[in-house]
């Protein structure tokens, strides 16, 4: 054999070898879990002042309250119905549901936009469907904030460790320049509990569980009830989902 | 060769002086960002690109319209722009330059910059982006290096840097068309969810850099006695003149989709634009400059008398790269992120420090050119 044969041998063989196993990766797709968020906003519009869901998200999460609206970091909050699902219900039907709120959080979508664009690979899909944070790896270009149609996603502006209030010392706190959102409570889940918003809703308005689990509540209840997600012409696929 | 940048007259030194100060007080204000984080800007959770990112798009396309100039000079081997061939290409060096600048300032965390290379992710097109930029930014810096050095030494040019030329025709085009991309590939944002995106960037580069480049020229002509050559002046206008009709033309179409159809979605950041909307008017005075500068301009340009009044030509292509500045700029990212998820309308307005440290960027880029430009016309003297 030739010497340039070999070395070539050796370069393609390097080459294949280095990527071949990840190309296998990426194809598993065999997943068992699919984590999906319900949303009764029938229940929500009996309690209009609660905000215990967005309170107990926030301090478990080492949310800080900047105040304001221009630099806020929000993980769950609510609007109006007639703002979220502006196209999918007509106005005649708007007069009932317009002025209802609705609690909103990162829709963990099954075709993500936030994800392919983060040049870092800081935001990435499990398998489990959580879309993820690496506060560490982040270098704060904010492309996801543009690509999210949600508006999910938040900036920290400056140092916001001060406008945290209790610091829960169990959950890491964010350095300025980094993005954070919702993370369906990923370390509560992986100790079998259920995210903290669900947890904390009184009126059960909230229901978290596996889709892919035919006998789990959630896909009992999105079997029977009529739902809604936000912005599905886009395609994202989302796994909130907003019962009527 | 450097050497050469430091010989200039009191004028020549009384300028470089000025730009530095400027660029200081700009790195000031960066190491106060550094310091306080990205909340001293006017970005906002709902804008959250801004003045940076504007800039950024700008100097791009500037850098990738020297190949208007390529083209003629490489492919056909027209000599109108002999005089002038270097000088394209370092306004690309550094617009190229300026624009990661620009990146770089907008991170929140720049001291992690280094990530997008230690975890390579092609899905993204800011790693495409960076990529190309580089690339385009080494190409031009050796070709425009060798052009000088040939130049110097009265000797050919090596006969790989004709290869490097006609590499760096189609990467001129693709380092806009990634930053068109950029944004058009997000369907969360229909003011930028469009085909035509691309080329309207291109198109008004076209417009821009050979404008910089022509009130370079005039400058150059009339503060430095170096003559570019009339034909090459009257070249430059003709191009600035046909990318303006383009220009004038992608955006009666864009406008003529967009209206026409009244997509709820793609109508509205348009409206609010134009015409303000549901009582939000911050870029309609805006826009409304951009697009009279434009047609305006354009008349205007036609006219071949144009080169020889000098102020009228300095004052009309001022405010013509004003008006395609506000146009792929400032309004690209207002409009592009209203109305906001929640159909709200958010204002944003540049924050002092945010524009020094523009105005300060901005001032490196004319250093660095003002010191090239010095290299190239002593050399010239020389010779």
């Amino acid at each position: 054999m030739k010497r340039r044969d070999f070395l070539w041998i050796v370069g393609v063989s390097a080459i294949w070898g280095i990527f071949f196993p990840r190309v296998l990766a990426s194809q598993e797709k065999n997943r068992d879990k699919r984590w999906v968020m319900l949303v009764d906003v029938s229940v929500c519009a009996k309690n209009r002042d609660c905000e215990a869901c967005i309170k107990a998200c926030h301090e478990t999460h080492n949310v800080p309250n900047v105040g304001g609206s221009k630099e806020q970091i929000k993980w769950i909050w609510f609007s109006k119905f007639e703002k979220v699902f502006e196209t999918e219900i007509p106005p005649i039907a708007q007069k009932k549901l317009g002025s209802w709120p609705v609690i909103l959080m990162c829709n963990h979508c099954e075709n993500p936009p936030c994800v392919k664009v983060c040049p870092t690979s800081a935001t990435w899909k499990r398998k489990d469907g959580i879309v993820m944070m690496d506060y560490h790896r982040c270098i704060g270009c904010r492309y996801c904030m543009a690509a999210c149609p949600y508006g999910a996603r938040s900036f920290n502006w400056r140092d916001n460790k001060r406008y945290v209030g209790n610091v829960n010392y169990d959950f890491p706190l964010r350095n300025k320049g980094v993005v954070e959102k919702c993370n369906f409570c990923e370390e509560r889940i992986a100790k079998g509990l259920q995210p903290k918003c669900v947890e904390t809703c009184e009126s059960r308005a909230l229901k978290f569980g596996n889709l892919y689990d035919a006998d789990s509540s959630v896909s009992k209840v999105l079997k029977e009830r009529t739902s809604l997600v936000r912005k599905g012409y886009l395609g994202t696929n989302p796994n909130v989902f907003y019962l009527l | 060769m450097i050497e050469k940048a430091l010989t200039g007259g009191k004028n020549y030194w009384l300028w470089l002086a000025f730009l530095s100060s400027l660029t200081f007080l700009g790195l000031l204000s960066y190491l106060k960002q550094l310091e306080v984080g990205l909340g001293i800007t006017g970005m906002s959770r709902n804008v959250s690109w801004g003045l940076y990112i504007a800039n950024f798009t700008f100097f791009v396309g500037v850098a990738a319209s020297a190949v208007m100039l390529v083209i003629p000079y490489y492919l056909h081997g027209k000599n109108e722009y002999s005089r002038i061939m270097i000088f394209a290409e370092f306004l690309a060096v550094v617009s190229v330059f300026v624009a990661l600048l620009f990146v770089l300032v907008d991170l929140g965390r720049p001291d992690r910059l280094f990530n997008v290379i230690l975890f390579p992710s092609p899905k993204s097109l800011l790693f495409w982006d960076m990529l190309v930029l580089t690339g385009y930014l080494i190409l031009n810096l050796i070709l425009g290096w060798k052009a000088c050095e040939a130049e110097k030494r009265e000797i050919e040019q090596p006969y790989w840097t004709k290869i490097l030329v006609y590499i760096s025709i189609p990467w001129a085009i693709s380092i806009h068309t990634v930053t068109a991309f950029i944004y058009c590939g997000l369907s969360a944002r229909p003011f930028w969810f469009s085909a035509l995106l691309a080329p309207r960037f291109l198109a008004t580069a076209f417009v821009s850099g050979p404008a910089i480049l022509l009130i370079f020229c005039l400058a150059l002509k009339r503060f430095a006695g170096f003559d570019p050559g009339q034909n090459a002046l009257e070249n430059l206008r003709k191009t600035v003149t046909y990318a303006l009709s383009v220009h004038i033309f992608f955006f009666l179409v864009e406008f003529f989709t967009v209206f026409y159809s009244d997509h709820p979605e793609h109508v509205k950041p348009f409206r609010y634009m134009l015409f303000g909307y549901e009582g939000h008017y911050h870029l309609v005075a805006f826009s409304w400059i951009s697009l009279f500068v434009a047609v305006f301009s354009f008349f205007i340009l036609m006219s071949g008398n144009f080169l020889y009044k000098r102020k009228l030509a300095f004052f009309i292509l001022t405010m013509l790269i004003f008006g395609i500045w506000l146009d792929k700029g400032l309004i690209l990212m207002v409009a592009g992120f209203n109305p906001t998820p929640e159909v709200e309308l958010e204002k944003y307005m540049p924050t002092f420090p945010e524009t020094i440290i523009t105005i300060g960027i901005w001032s490196l880029g004319t250093l660095t050119l003002s010191l090239l430009t010095n290299i190239a016309l002593q050399i010239k003297k020389s010779i």
